[in-house]
């Protein structure tokens, strides 16, 4: 009687869907020779002989059986460099064809932070393109890079030195570049936090219809398409706004420094981030972004949201295709391959990389919540190679589907997902907490504060009267619950940057005044004589 | 003894002050050196600080993987590989970044 070895570590059973469950059944299986075990985790053939951890020097790669193996990935799968390779480039390839969403000659932009993982994206994306005709990649690409050391404590000689690092090695790559510093986000308009309206969805017809029609322009074109193409993607640098001033990498240090806890350190970096990444390929036409998140990191990604209370949105925070900004899809190409898998392509293949100090480098295990569940989940993978994929393919079953009874309603100023609390919930715990704030008001924000009408009528009788004078409410309650427990780790919001406040702001005002004239809206079934009696 | 080369890539050459390569002659001892034995030596001699972001137990962290010659150490016995002359390994750490 065969058994499968695999175990798997408990708990991860209730990830699986419950119709799975009955038909792969516990860990010890029967099976019979040849089979491979149901279990997704163990996808090795089974033999009742030697056990399958058991290493010998004369093994061989079990794609090509001849060459030597250089890399496992996977459970217990040894490639040799040429599959791996191999297999590599065929998992990105395959990942964005499969999608469907990048249409040929369509401008994309590559978020590049300097790490493993994005640079293996870019250099996929140079070799892709200059692949001969027919397999070659079809899009325009663009490079960003966002320079984060002021957040991060970098002195100035170190971001100098990083920038320059940074700028040579963008000029290599041959397309458009980027390099924007962090301390841009102060004067990024309101218009920023604004989703604009989402183009129609192209059908399955449509995009053939484009690939078909970029194909006959390229064969017309022959020759001279091709040259022109590379001539338009070697453009010169362009940074119009220069260096950031002192002032505002002063702002930035300060903001930062403000925040109690390296978990909300962190969520602040990443919302400001997106935000300026979206600022630049709006700017500059691009209607995609494509990041370079690995599958361990959105394993672990998707494992931290769970716990800092953003379950609602984990689909579109790790999922292949990020349309909650509206006009400019992320895309997440890199999401298959482990960081093992790019760690070893990088180094067997030369792929160039900078190392830059983050927030969290040589912080202790506990630091922050995204530095516990990166080390839980690295620590159950090395026991149980087969975690990070479980994870990974529970996140491919996350649907993106509307709540019941709720159309496109408010979304959230920072992180622009659909709000997941009731704004009439001002009875319950997060009415108490957002009303107790405006006893903590300096007398800065008391003197800054609308005077707008008292609007106790409409707010279902929260304790705090005149919540909306209070700028800290007004920020709070457009937030969704991930983001509000964040911001609880940031005591004054005057440091955040102006386009978030005057944001938050204009929102509140247009929801007071919606407020106001709402009982002289006409519904459907009024009469419209009824205009004159007010 | 033998003289690996010992890289820390990715970020871990942050614990050793930076210094990417270290060329390193071991000394000698009745048993053979292996990666066991290595990992202590580099935590008494190389590491400059925080050990535990390094090293976990008797192993590496999870999170660094460990090449010797350019192949994954788990085709070569992980801790029990017995280093030769002029072996490098390397370490990299893919905690940082991405």
């Amino acid at each position: 009687m065969l058994c499968c070895r695999k175990l798997t570590p408990p708990g991860l059973l209730e990830w699986c869907s419950p119709s799975e469950q009955d038909v792969q059944g516990p860990q010890r299986l029967p099976l019979t020779p040849g089979d491979f075990c149901l279990w997704s985790h163990a996808r090795l053939p089974l033999s009742d002989t030697e056990p399958a951890e058991a290493r010998t020097g004369d093994q061989k790669c079990v794609k090509c059986k001849e060459g030597l193996p250089v890399v496992v990935i996977r459970a217990g799968d040894a490639f040799c460099r040429d599959c791996f390779k191999a297999l590599y480039v065929h998992k990105f390839r395959a990942m964005l064809g499969k999608s469907r969403l990048i249409f040929p000659g369509e401008k994309v932009l590559l978020a590049w932070s300097g790490g493993p993982s994005s640079s293996s994206m870019v250099w996929q994306v140079l070799e892709g393109l200059s692949r001969d005709s027919a397999k070659r990649l079809r899009f325009v690409p663009g490079v960003v890079y966002i320079d984060e050391g002021a957040a991060c404590g970098q002195s100035p000689e170190d971001r100098a030195r990083t920038l320059a690092e940074v700028k040579l090695a963008l000029q290599t790559t041959g397309f458009p570049w980027h390099a924007v510093a962090l301390e841009e986000v102060f004067s990024l308009p309101p218009s920023a936090l604004r989703c604009s309206a989402q183009e129609a969805a192209g059908t399955e017809g449509a995009y053939k219809a484009a690939v078909d029609s970029f194909l006959q322009q390229q064969h017309a074109l022959g020759t001279n398409g091709v040259e022109r193409q590379s001539q338009h993607c070697a453009q010169d640098p362009q940074s119009p706004t220069g260096p950031p001033t002192t002032a505002q990498t002063q702002a930035l240090s300060r903001l930062f420094d403000s925040v109690k806890t390296l978990t909300a350190k962190e969520e602040l970096l990443q919302t400001l981030r997106t935000h300026l990444i979206l600022h630049v390929a709006r700017n500059h036409g691009y209607s995609k972004v494509m990041t370079g998140d690995s599958c361990t990191r959105l394993a672990i990604k998707l494992m931290t949201s769970l716990a800092l209370g953003r379950g609602a949105f984990l689909a579109w925070d790790t999922g292949f295709s990020d349309e909650r900004h509206g006009d400019v899809v992320v895309v997440r190409p890199m999401r298959e391959h482990t960081l093992k898998e790019v760690a070893f392509y990088n180094r067997l293949f030369a792929v160039p990389s900078i190392c830059t100090p983050a927030l969290d480098t040589k912080a202790p295990e506990k630091a922050s919540i995204h530095r516990l569940m990166e080390a839980f989940i690295l620590r159950l993978q090395a026991q149980f190679p087969s975690t990070v994929s479980t994870v990974y393919r529970t996140s491919e079953k996350l649907v993106k589907a509307p709540r019941a009874g709720c159309a496109a309603g408010p979304r959230c100023l920072l992180c622009m997902c659909t709000l997941d609390v009731d704004t009439a919930d001002s009875a319950t715990a997060f009415g108490a907490q957002t009303s107790h704030l405006p006893q903590m008001q300096t007398p800065v924000t008391q003197a800054r504060a609308a005077a707008g009408p008292c609007c106790c009528a409409g707010m279902g009788g929260a304790p705090g009267c005149c919540k909306r004078e209070d700028p800290r409410a007004q920020v709070m309650e457009q937030l969704c619950y991930g983001c509000r427990v964040n911001m609880k780790d940031l005591p004054s919001l005057e440091l955040l940057p102006p386009y978030i406040l005057s944001e938050a702001q204009l929102r509140s005002q247009r929801a007071t005044a919606e407020q106001e004239i709402r009982e002289y809206l006409l519904g459907d079934s009024e009469d419209e004589a009824g205009t004159g009696e007010s | 003894m033998a003289e690996p080369l010992c890289w820390p890539r990715g970020g871990a050459e942050l614990l050793f002050d930076g210094v990417k390569k270290h060329q390193v002659t071991l000394p000698g001892q009745e048993e053979p050196w292996d990666i066991r034995s290595l990992l202590v030596w580099i935590k008494k001699n190389l590491l400059k600080e925080r050990p535990e972001l390094f090293i976990q137990g008797d192993s590496v962290r999870p999170g660094i993987l460990v090449l010797v010659n350019d192949a994954d150490w788990e085709l070569l016995g992980e801790l029990d590989y017995q280093l030769q002359d002029q072996d490098s390994v390397l370490f990299i750490s893919t905690l940082h970044g991405g």
